[in-house]
């Protein structure tokens, strides 16, 4: 079976995203979406990334809601800091974090996660050092960013992925 | 597109809102492009127009054509996912783009490249 579907899940990932995308679950759209994610599948199989392993689905749940509650609160800090009539993004600048996670697949969450964010950007990741070069707009202290994106990110995708 | 009837008063108010909170945050992200100073600083501004401000204008389209149709209405998700997975790889790449022409002019402003980045120096003898 794995030559036929190398990643299951993404494949009815995809079919779901077909079906969703035309609002239709008739048996034509079902057999051109199977079609379709199959073939996506292979693709993705001939760029060998290395299969992801989910360990525990409920630590993506809980990772999901801290994440979404942390993007609505800087939404709110951001947007404070640029309606602030003197001088906004003062506080601007680099910092660096190293980072314990060697999954590539955390690690690319933690971009996602991370640039998404309001007033976080990822900048570069050294694999030799394992440091990350971060760009914060409220640098104040370094060490609420480090407690945050190690603490409350990469614990939890660290339960995830390795 | 097919419609079975009128909006009701609640779903049109609650529509309004979000739309316009959505529009309101984007509004101030897009004022931050303006008013911040540095080029790393302006990045940080568009975030709020793709996350909370996205999320308030799909959350009121899902709401107007889910009730005007009688019918749960899905595309908004998928919106939010692309979004979500397609901006970061954006302001990536031009943050590394900046960062490069900046370390290449010598600028003292960013850190240097043995501070984590796997980019070649600039070429200085």
């Amino acid at each position: 079976m794995s030559w036929l579907l190398p990643f299951p899940l993404l494949s009815a990932v995809l079919l779901l995203l077909w079906l969703l995308l035309n609002q239709s679950i008739s048996p034509g759209h079902l057999v051109l979406g199977s079609v379709l994610s199959i073939v996506a599948s292979w693709a993705m199989a001939a760029l060998r990334p290395g299969k992801p392993g989910i360990r525990r689905p409920m630590a993506a749940l809980h990772l999901m809601a801290v994440v979404l509650i942390d993007i609505f609160r800087s939404n709110i800090a951001v947007g404070r800091i640029i309606v602030h009539p003197q001088e906004p993004g003062a506080n601007a600048g680099f910092m660096t974090i190293p980072l314990d996670m060697r999954s590539r697949h955390g690690l690319a969450v933690l971009s996602i996660i991370i640039t998404s964010t309001p007033g976080t950007i990822w900048v570069n990741y050294d694999p030799a050092k394992s440091v990350l070069l971060l760009h914060v707009l409220d640098l104040v202290d370094k060490t609420v960013w480090i407690r945050t994106i190690k603490g409350r990110y990469e614990r939890l995708l660290m339960e995830i992925f390795e | 597109m097919s419609t079975t009837g009128e909006l009701p008063v609640w779903a049109a108010l609650l529509t309004a809102f979000l739309v316009l909170t959505g529009a309101g945050v984007t509004l101030i992200g897009s004022i931050g492009l303006v008013r911040l100073g540095s080029f790393y600083a302006r990045v940080h501004a568009p975030t709020l127009g793709t996350t909370l401000g996205m999320a308030c204008i799909l959350m009121g389209s899902a709401l107007f054509f889910s009730v005007l149709e009688a019918r749960p209405v899905t595309h908004e998700i998928l919106i939010a996912i692309f979004v979500t997975l397609t901006t970061p790889v954006t302001l990536l790449l031009l943050v590394r783009a900046a960062l490069y022409r900046d370390r290449i002019a010598g600028s003292t402003d960013v850190p240097p490249a043995d501070a984590g980045d796997g980019s070649p120096p600039p070429e200085n003898g």
